[in-house]
């Protein structure tokens, strides 16, 4: 399972600091 | 996919409805949309419409080759295209990751050589490909 998270700001952030990149997935389905 | 998204990623996931400010700020016009952030803030790579797992696969290591060919990171990118290439040959990803393969080759050693390499490596395979009539101008 993925761990989807919701706030890209606090991702991005995360990934400054881990130089993990990040993936958005845009839906079209309800969360 | 989940093992590869889960081991390399910060997953985000961005409902449309609800979501306009988030559309706009990356510029998506359509769902399903993957857009890959380095740590740089900046967008490398995107994928566009649905695939099948092996083509998605395949795109998620070359959006990983290309996030770290940005960080100049020629080793981990050198990888990805290669795990495109070695577990995906049959991927529509595939002659770009042979591409960009050469192109971090080249980087990694300065050698021009490199790139003869890969125009080379066309001719004998994905030679139909857009790829390959970008790397003809090398051979």
């Amino acid at each position: 399972m993925i761990d989807w998270r919701t706030d890209v700001d606090a991702a991005l952030e995360e990934s400054a600091r881990t130089h993990r990149p990040v993936l958005l997935d845009f839906t079209a389905a309800p969360t | 996919m989940d093992r590869l998204v889960r081991e390399n990623f910060l997953p985000v996931r961005i409902p449309v409805r609800g979501n306009p400010g988030a559309m706009e700020r990356w510029n998506v016009q359509w769902t399903p949309t993957i857009v890959l952030v380095g740590a740089d803030g900046k967008e490398h790579h995107r994928i566009e419409g649905f695939l099948e797992a092996d083509d998605f696969l395949a795109q998620l290591h070359l959006g990983l080759g290309h996030v770290a060919f940005a960080a100049k990171d020629w080793e981990s990118a050198g990888k990805h295209f290669e795990e495109v290439l070695e577990r995906f040959p049959s991927s529509d990803a595939a002659p770009e990751a042979q591409y960009w393969r050469g192109v971090t080759r080249y980087k990694a050693s300065n050698d021009p050589a490199a790139l003869g390499a890969t125009a080379k490596a066309f001719q004998e395979r994905y030679a139909d490909s857009t790829w390959a009539k970008k790397a003809s101008i090398w051979g």
